[in-house]
């Protein structure tokens, strides 16, 4: 594995310039300061409430991600690059679903494998032929970002389902403003504070035809219980629309309705946290509670407008993920400005013959999978976990891609031992409404706290970040 | 608003409430107990405590006899007792959880702090005399300060006046039933009352409702039962009197009657309660017979609840 990126010094003893100021703040500022600052950010996002569940965890069924106070910083030029390749993205997976419900230009022109889409099982057969509108089925994405030099940005994974941690990317410049108002006054950061204000611009202006001039929007949630459900409620709030669960909804003839204290009340567009498989029990899994009877039968007649749309997992496949340079020119003509990982297709004899040979080197990551659950990091795993892989690789290699391990750029962080590396990523959320897509500049750091560990996953001990973007 | 939020605000309002009025029933029956025997009787002040809270019936299914020790704990801590502080709290947080985004900050800091600290320093139950009078504090400080973020930070609208539906029509209820308990079960009608053995007593009701000072206030005498009574009932001046929770809850009502328009059987049930409230007089009310006319009472309140759940809240 390469040495790791250094997003704060240049081998040789220099600093990057956007991390000058802050290396200044901190040989002034004593570490039992920060030490200070850190145990009052802990008790404020406790009182706050920001938590999150873990499955399969009953001793604590709501804990703290834990924050990292020291922020994470990119230049106004870097983030400007970055800005335009999450754009061009975006547009791409959008046409792509467009497509794929629609024509299926892509299919014919063999770019994409048919089996790859129709076999898919998150692929819905329901959205064949339905029109969204504006063309816009994800409407917020999440972007998975890591580098690994000082030029380039990779895309890990694309999120166009229901991505979620806007809320810890608002939440974390509040309370770094709170903590730490004179570092911010030596800085010049871009604001984040105007996503929710987008959000909800790009949710009204999606609306179905069919709604009234001041559409009605609302938040649906799978309810308390949900890992997320801090989120969804601060989002709700924060846009001043009503929190829903699927009980609170019910569909009459091909409309949706809000159950109020003043009757029922029409709803017109969706911002829906909740999985395609449990939207509506009489479609897809008849056993979800969380769903509303009719919704789809509803959204078909095109009265209400879900967002993200139904069917949109296909565009984030990681199957599909190795086709993005490829889709990404077949639709916009351009070249990708963001990378990929060169990813290894086990449904491929060749590809998997070199996975099967090279297990130790990659990392395995099921197609499906999500998380950080079900993944191999070769270089970190036992001889017997690898044996015990390459079984289940071997008796279903479509599952599954393989990658090469990366070496993600690591950010000083604050540790046991005083300030050390920490490996990062970072998600940008990407709004698409009817006319413009928009991204805060910004975006949610995720750090592996472990050393040496490259999982920023907060369900397997990752933290997060105040991302700052320096405005030039 | 959704009828879910409605329905959530209403019934936080409602476990805040009740977990503040335990605290003081826990409170006053201390005191009461403190007292050498022959100034209160041969009573047992656990049992009423008990009444008073509606819990007998569950409690004695458990334990043989109530003392301090189990009935403190079985109204406190247990998690056996759907209505013991601990689960008030805990529910508390949990609506207050699934209705977020109708709460201010404040309201949300102050129940989610509680139930923090029910977690931190209170999981285990108290030890001591001094850690429960500490742990009643606590409670007690907790629906006040969540009472007065209500009152001081929430928009005067629908999602306030449901919240103030649930305060008024739990704190009616246990007014009614604090009442009930010492009258019937103590207090046999035919049997003296007035005497010194009698001070304890009612000095310990109108503590349990934070109303011992305003007796004086009001009435310039010694504690008499028909005066505790009154104040108890139909002075409306006393916020924890029948009369002024139904003054607050007919207000509410006509609040929401306004605001959405139109008016229910909701409204009508509420002014017919205090109505007859208004044109009662302690007379009229000892002649009746005090357990009737509160057992009445009882029955119209839980009334209303139901009606406003159908009205309202599904």
């Amino acid at each position: 594995m390469a040495v790791a990126f250094d997003e704060m010094n240049i081998p040789g003893g220099d600093l990057r310039p956007a991390y000058q100021e802050l290396a200044r703040w901190l040989k002034e500022t004593p570490p039992e300061a920060l030490e200070y600052r850190r145990q009052e950010a802990e008790l404020l996002f406790r009182r706050i409430g920001i938590t999150f569940a873990v499955y399969g965890d009953s001793e604590s069924t709501e804990r703290l991600i834990p924050f990292d106070v020291i922020p994470r910083i990119m230049s106004g030029k870097e983030w400007g690059v970055l800005e335009k390749g999450l754009k061009q993205r975006v547009k791409a997976l959008n046409m792509f679903l467009r497509d794929v419900y629609h024509g299926r230009d892509i299919l014919r022109a063999g770019i994409v494998p048919e089996d790859l889409i129709f076999q898919n099982p998150v692929f819905r057969p329901e959205m064949n032929g339905q029109q969204v509108p504006h063309d816009v089925y994800v409407h917020i994405a999440g972007i998975d970002i890591v580098r690994v030099d000082s030029n380039d940005f990779i895309v890990l994974e694309d999120n166009a389902r229901t991505p979620s941690g806007v809320s810890y990317m608002l939440e974390n410049r509040e309370i770094m403003m709170r903590l730490f108002p004179d570092l911010f006054a030596r800085h010049r950061v871009a604001p984040v504070e105007r996503y929710p204000d987008e959000l909800l611009s790009a949710l009204r202006s999606v609306a179905p035809l069919s709604a009234s001039g001041e559409p009605t929007v609302a938040l649906l949630t799978p309810g308390v219980y949900n890992s997320a459900y801090y989120e969804h409620s601060f989002l709700a709030d924060k846009l001043g629309i009503e929190l829903v669960e699927g009980r609170d909804l019910i569909v009459k003839n091909n409309e949706v309705f809000m159950r109020t204290t003043e009757g029922l009340k029409r709803v017109d567009v969706i911002y829906r946290r909740v999985d395609d498989d449990f939207l509506d029990p009489l479609t897809f899994r008849p056993d979800s509670a969380l769903g509303v009877p009719g919704l789809m039968s509803a959204y078909a007649a095109g009265n209400i407008t879900l967002a993200n749309a139904v069917g949109t997992g296909i565009a984030d496949d990681k199957a599909i993920y190795s086709y993005m340079p490829d889709i990404v020119k077949f639709y916009l003509g351009e070249e990708p400005i963001l990378k990929n990982v060169q990813t290894w297709r086990c449904r491929e004899p060749k590809d998997l013959g070199y996975v099967l040979d090279h297990l130790s080197e990659l990392v395995v990551k099921e197609v499906h999978g999500s998380g950080g659950y079900g993944m191999l990091i070769g270089p970190a795993a036992t001889k017997a976990t690898i044996e015990a892989f390459r079984e289940k690789l071997k008796r279903e290699p479509e599952g599954f891609i393989a990658q090469p391990t990366l070496a993600l750029s690591t950010c000083p962080t604050c540790t046991a031992s005083g300030l050390a590396p920490r490996h990062v990523d970072l998600r940008p959320f990407v709004l698409t409404g009817s006319k413009s897509t928009t991204i805060v500049p910004g975006g949610l750091t995720r750090v592996a706290l472990k050393e040496g560990s490259l999982v920023v996953n907060s369900s397997q001990g990752g933290g997060t970040k105040d991302t700052w973007i320096l405005d030039e | 608003m959704l009828s879910r939020t409605a329905e959530n605000l209403y019934w936080l309002a409602r476990y805040v409430e009740r977990a503040e009025y335990l605290a003081r029933t826990i409170d006053a029956t201390l005191r009461v107990t403190a007292l050498p025997a022959a100034y209160i009787g041969k009573t047992n002040e656990w049992d009423s405590a008990l009444l008073t809270a509606g819990v007998a019936a569950s409690f004695y299914q458990t334990y043989e006899e109530a003392n301090e020790h189990n009935v403190v704990d079985y109204l406190s801590f247990s998690v056996d007792n759907p209505s013991s502080i601990r689960n008030c709290i805990e529910a508390a947080r949990l609506n207050s959880r699934s209705v977020r985004t109708a709460l201010t900050s404040e309201m949300w800091d102050t129940i989610n702090s509680a139930w923090i600290e029910l977690q931190a320093v209170w999981s285990k139950g108290t030890s001591t005399r001094e850690d429960l009078a500490k742990f009643l504090r606590f409670v007690q400080e907790t629906s006040l300060r969540f009472d007065g973020s209500a009152y001081r930070t929430m928009l005067r609208n629908d999602a306030y006046w449901f919240s103030r539906l649930g305060l008024h029509l739990e704190r009616a209820d246990n007014t009614a039933r604090i009442l009930d308990v010492k009258y019937h079960v103590l207090l046999p009608e035919e049997e003296h009352v007035g005497g010194p053995l009698d001070f304890y007593q009612w000095s310990s009701i109108l503590r349990s409702v934070s109303a011992l000072t305003a007796y004086h206030w009001v009435y310039r005498e010694t504690l008499k039962p028909w005066l505790v009574a009154d104040l108890l009932i139909l002075n409306s001046t006393l916020p924890r009197s029948l009369a002024s929770c139904y003054d607050n809850l007919v207000r509410n009502l006509d609040q929401i009657g306004v605001a959405y328009g139109r008016q229910g059987p909701a409204q009508r049930h509420a002014r017919g309660i205090r109505n007859r409230l208004e044109h009662s007089n302690m007379n009229d009310i000892f002649q009746h017979g005090v357990h009737e006319f509160i057992q009445e009472f009882i029955t119209d309140n839980s009334r209303l609840g139901e009606i406003i759940t159908k009205q309202y809240l599904i």
